[in-house]
């Protein structure tokens, strides 16, 4: 295994080193920091090569082999076959494609799969139970018909989740300033705002 | 023995019961439903469209020869222009005439080199006049705009009297501009070929059951070799009916590379050529007599629908209103070097209301009448004498329980009298729609351990339709729904129309409870010899089997299932029989929705505070997916009253917001409270399922336009009704 140093030439860990512990070896900002070299040597030369990286995603370690521009958002469609998040707007507008990075709500298509690597990914596919059994919020959204064609909805969900896990016990008011940041076309925002309310009441959403 | 007559509300189990929930909630909510846009096969290849940068050119020469030599690419195809070769070029001939208009196709193994590729292909254009906007019909060109057509109900003479011996005429201009449709899930289709004859579709579409047909042709084979699969639609609104270029062009390529590919749109081509719904203005005069009662209308109505889309003629207005005794309308298209328009949910519909019921507004408050009083009064002229619906009875039925859940009558206050710099305001709307059931069969299969399954060539595009099946079944056969099992969305499955014009729950539901009740009643002849009487003196009702005479003698469900034996009971029905006189469905609702919004006259924001709908859908069948349905359309209504609007650039013929960042949509905080009361009961119920999907979109935006008139007391003519507008408005009424 490879990876570009700062001056663009190429480092090869000892062996026996993990390749997260190569990062955390060569420190600082590790991954960002270390990748920016690699995009500036692809410009100068034929084009991004393509780099193998691993994602901690849904409490599993995944290796893939992607360029360094292609989205977190991609990574897990096209690479992984994790489909829930939805590709729309591809501009950080419409929250389709909601993940959760270390316990914080992302775009997915705003972060770099390479920027991703080290954190704690989570979609909406690992939200359910291992019986398959709903969370809380999924639940909810169920109840109060909070989708239609549901092509938002796994990115509500995720939103709803983010949301909740910090405010546990929002006002209608609060959830709707929270959740401004996904957008539905079919206008499913009615069932949205009871699935939040009804899966806050009493902080349920840990999960 | 069962018999197919629909069961009143309050009698049934299933129908229009509030507390059901959609059946396929759970696989959308945890991101296992796959849309085409999800699906992943082995060796798949990404395809990307190039589209041309220009509204109208002609193309000069295309050269792909860098983009074949670039690593990963698999197949090209050139679909306009010098060297257009294949079923994807069928508009050889064509130059492209609006921004994003399909040049060529790349397949190539991944997204990220489809798009290298599509960048490296050198197109040389020579750019030619176009013309993009039509909100001014006197600066059309002279042959962009062909002669009007002009309609007229009684005379000239009678209609110049009409206006003449008007206690109050009021003239103005309203209208509403052109909205994308903008599917999330942007259009497109995975294809590959399982053999060199046989071609499978997995589809983002409207219309499982006639894609085939589309494609046949093009690839010169029969149908039966093409198999189309769409399980989940991310959004269609009218949009996604047919195969297009780029369905025919992903076909290709495959062919080409031997290889599945993904072709989806990308966001700026699904807002410039996966549709739009036509523009619309127009210019009314409107009278009345002294007591109110409308008695002329005259019309001038223009917009564009691109260069050749369909667009609302001149019939379309007065909407509702149809009565008004003399009347003249003038209709006029302009063509526009933009992306053409498709049917949005309900064509021509909430134009001909933005333009109707604002202009009777008008007149109500030249008549310092309260607009429901004078709506109420003008009733009559809605009345359809050979339609099964009696419009003027619903329509004062749905207002008098509108006005009560909104609070009309504490509430409203003539125009522009509110104190302060923020303004509030109701405004109220009346709208219909046919809906009409489209042809449908469906296929009932009942097994030995009493599981049922339905099988039906129609696609659920979020409106409930698998729900809709399974409460019909389970009505039917007076079964929990968890015995149900739907399987929809193939078109190896009996078949049924497109999802267009709200005619799907009445085709579907007619088909399937012919085929439960036919199913049923084959059990029911196995079942009667061991509870010794004959199939005609049975029921079913809550699990069992019953003599209905005798209703204790019975026999539970899955044990009367036994009897069938190894061959499970199948049948096939459609949604007529001949010889039936009494269909399960009809056509034609009323609704009405009533606003209310605060407009800042300071910033000229306006905000919605509350909306109400109250909808006839003839028979509910699923309650909470049609209320879903329609508050789905007030919101849609308020994203085109307030907030979305296609805007074209006249020095560049571009549009100018191809991304969700400026083509804006209503947020989850935007819209207000909102509320729905779905008509039930006697003058409902009979008239069997008729689509909702249409009807409540078409109230929203005329509504709202009516509140800011209310609230403002001046009339903002174009929608959506954006700061700038408003304080147009405001400014030009001496209001600013």
């Amino acid at each position: 295994m490879a990876a570009k140093k700062k001056d663009g030439t190429t480092e090869t860990p000892p062996a026996g080193l993990s390749r997260r512990g190569f990062f955390k070896g060569v420190g600082g900002g590790v991954v960002a920091a270390g990748m920016a070299p690699v995009l500036l040597r692809a410009a100068q030369t034929s084009g991004p090569v393509a780099v193998p990286i691993t994602l901690n995603i849904n409490g599993r370690a995944r290796q893939l082999t992607v360029e360094p521009r292609v989205t977190l958002l991609d990574a897990l469609r096209n690479h992984l076959d994790l489909t829930g998040a939805k590709k729309v707007c591809d501009r950080g507008t419409c929250g389709a494609c909601t993940v959760m990075m270390d316990g914080r709500i992302v775009y997915g298509c705003s972060v770099l799969a390479i920027e991703a690597q080290g954190a704690r990914i989570e979609t909406v596919e690992s939200l359910a139970g291992p019986d398959g059994r709903m969370h809380p919020v999924q639940a909810a959204f169920v109840n109060n018909d909070a989708q239609q064609c549901g092509f938002c909805t796994p990115g509500f969900v995720m939103a709803c989740k983010g949301f909740l896990d910090r405010n546990p016990a929002p006002t209608r008011e609060q959830a709707l300033k929270g959740l401004g940041g996904n957008l539905c076309r079919c206008g499913t925002y009615a069932g949205v705002a009871a699935a939040v309310l009804e899966a806050g009441k009493g902080g349920r959403s840990n999960g | 023995m069962a018999n197919t007559k629909w069961p009143t509300t309050d009698k049934s189990k299933y129908l229009a019961k509030p507390g059901i929930l959609r059946i396929d909630g759970p696989p959308k909510v945890k991101g296992e439903a796959k849309y085409a846009y999800d699906i992943n096969r082995p060796q798949m290849l990404f395809a990307k469209i190039l589209s041309s940068p220009h509204a109208n050119a002609a193309i000069r020469s295309i050269d792909i020869s860098a983009a074949e030599k670039m690593p990963g690419v698999r197949a090209i195809s050139i679909m306009t222009g010098p060297g257009a070769a294949g079923v994807s070029a069928q508009r050889v001939k064509v130059t492209p005439q609006w921004d994003g208009f399909p040049i060529a196709a790349v397949a190539a193994d991944t997204e990220e080199l489809a798009k290298d590729a599509i960048r490296a292909i050198k197109v040389d254009y020579e750019i030619q006049p176009h013309h993009v906007n039509a909100f001014d019909l006197d600066k059309a060109p002279a042959d962009r705009k062909p002669a009007p057509q002009a309609q007229l109900t009684g005379t000239e003479e009678s209609l110049a009297a009409a206006f003449k011996a008007a206690a109050s005429v009021v003239e103005g201009t309203y209208g509403l501009s052109s909205v994308a449709h903008c599917c999330l899930e942007a259009h497109g289709q995975v294809a590959e070929w399982p053999a060199a004859d046989r071609l499978k579709y997995i589809a983002s579409t409207q219309s499982v059951t006639t894609y085939n047909g589309q494609v046949a042709m093009s690839f010169q084979m029969p149908p039966a070799n093409i198999e189309v699969s769409c399980q989940y639609i991310g959004g269609g609104f009218g949009s996604k009916f047919t195969v297009d270029d780029w369905g025919l062009v992903c076909a290709e390529l495959s062919k080409k590379a031997g290889r599945p590919v993904k072709l989806m749109l990308e966001r700026d081509q699904e807002l410039q050529i996966a549709g739009m719904r036509p523009s619309t203005f127009g210019k009314v005069k409107v009278g009345c007599d002294a007591e109110g009662n409308i008695t002329a209308w005259e019309s001038t109505i223009w917009g564009t629908a691109g260069m050749a889309g369909a667009l609302p003629g001149p019939q379309v207005v007065p909407y509702v209103f149809v009565g008004i005794p003399n009347s003249k309308r003038t209709g006029q298209r302009i063509s526009t070097n933009v992306g053409g328009a498709r049917a949005w949910r309900a064509p021509n519909h909430p134009q001909a209301a933005a333009i109707t019921m604002t202009a009777l507004d008008d007149l109500a408050a030249a008549r310092k009448m309260d607009p429901l009083d004078f709506f109420m009064k003008n009733l009559a002229l809605t009345a359809r004498p050979n339609f099964t619906i009696d419009f003027p009875k619903v329509y004062r039925e749905e207002l008098t329980i509108g006005a009560d859940l909104i609070g009309w009558k504490k509430k409203w206050q003539p125009r522009g009298t509110t104190a302060g710099p923020v303004k509030r305001g109701l405004g109220l709307a009346l709208s219909t729609w046919a809906g009409a059931g489209h042809a449908s069969q469906c296929m009932c299969i009942v097994n030995s351990d009493g599981t049922i399954e339905l099988r039906i060539g129609t696609q659920d595009l979020g409106t409930g339709t698998r729900t809709a099946l399974t409460i019909v079944a389970a009505e039917t056969f007076g079964v929990p729904m968890n015995l149900i099992t739907v399987k929809i969305g193939e078109n190896s499955y009996p078949a049924s129309g497109s999802s267009g014009g709200s005619s799907t729950i009445g085709g579907i539901a007619s088909s399937s409870r012919r085929a439960c009740t036919e199913a049923l009643n084959q059990v029911l002849a196995k079942v009667a010899p061991a509870l010794g009487v004959a199939p005609e003196a049975l029921e079913v009702a809550d699990g069992f089997v019953r003599v209905t005479a005798e209703p204790g003698k019975r026999m539970a469900w899955k044990e009367a299932a036994g009897k069938i034996g190894p061959t499970p009971v199948s049948v096939t029905a459609d949604r007529d029989k001949p010889g039936d006189q009494a269909p399960l469905f009809t056509a034609n609702v009323g609704g009405i929705n009533m606003a209310e919004v605060t407009v800042d006259t300071e910033t000229g924001i306006v905000r919605i505070e509350e909306m109400v709908a109250v909808q006839d859908v003839g028979l509910v069948v699923s309650h909470k997916t049609c209320e879903s349905q329609v508050l789905g359309a007030m919101i849609m209504g308020v994203c085109s009253a307030l907030y979305e609007e296609l805007i074209y650039d006249d020095q560049t013929g571009r549009l100018l917001n191809p991304n969700l960042e400026f083509y804006k949509l209503a947020g989850i905080g935007d819209v207000g409270r909102l509320r729905v009361h779905l008509m039930t009961g006697p003058g409902y119920d009979e008239r069997g399922p008729i689509g909702v999907g249409e009807p409540a979109m078409n109230g929203p935006v005329a509504s709202i336009a009516n509140a800011v008139a209310n609230a403002v007391g001046v009339r903002v003519p174009i929608a959506p009704f954006t700061p700038d507008r408003v304080l147009a408005a405001l400014q030009q009424g001496g209001r600013a």
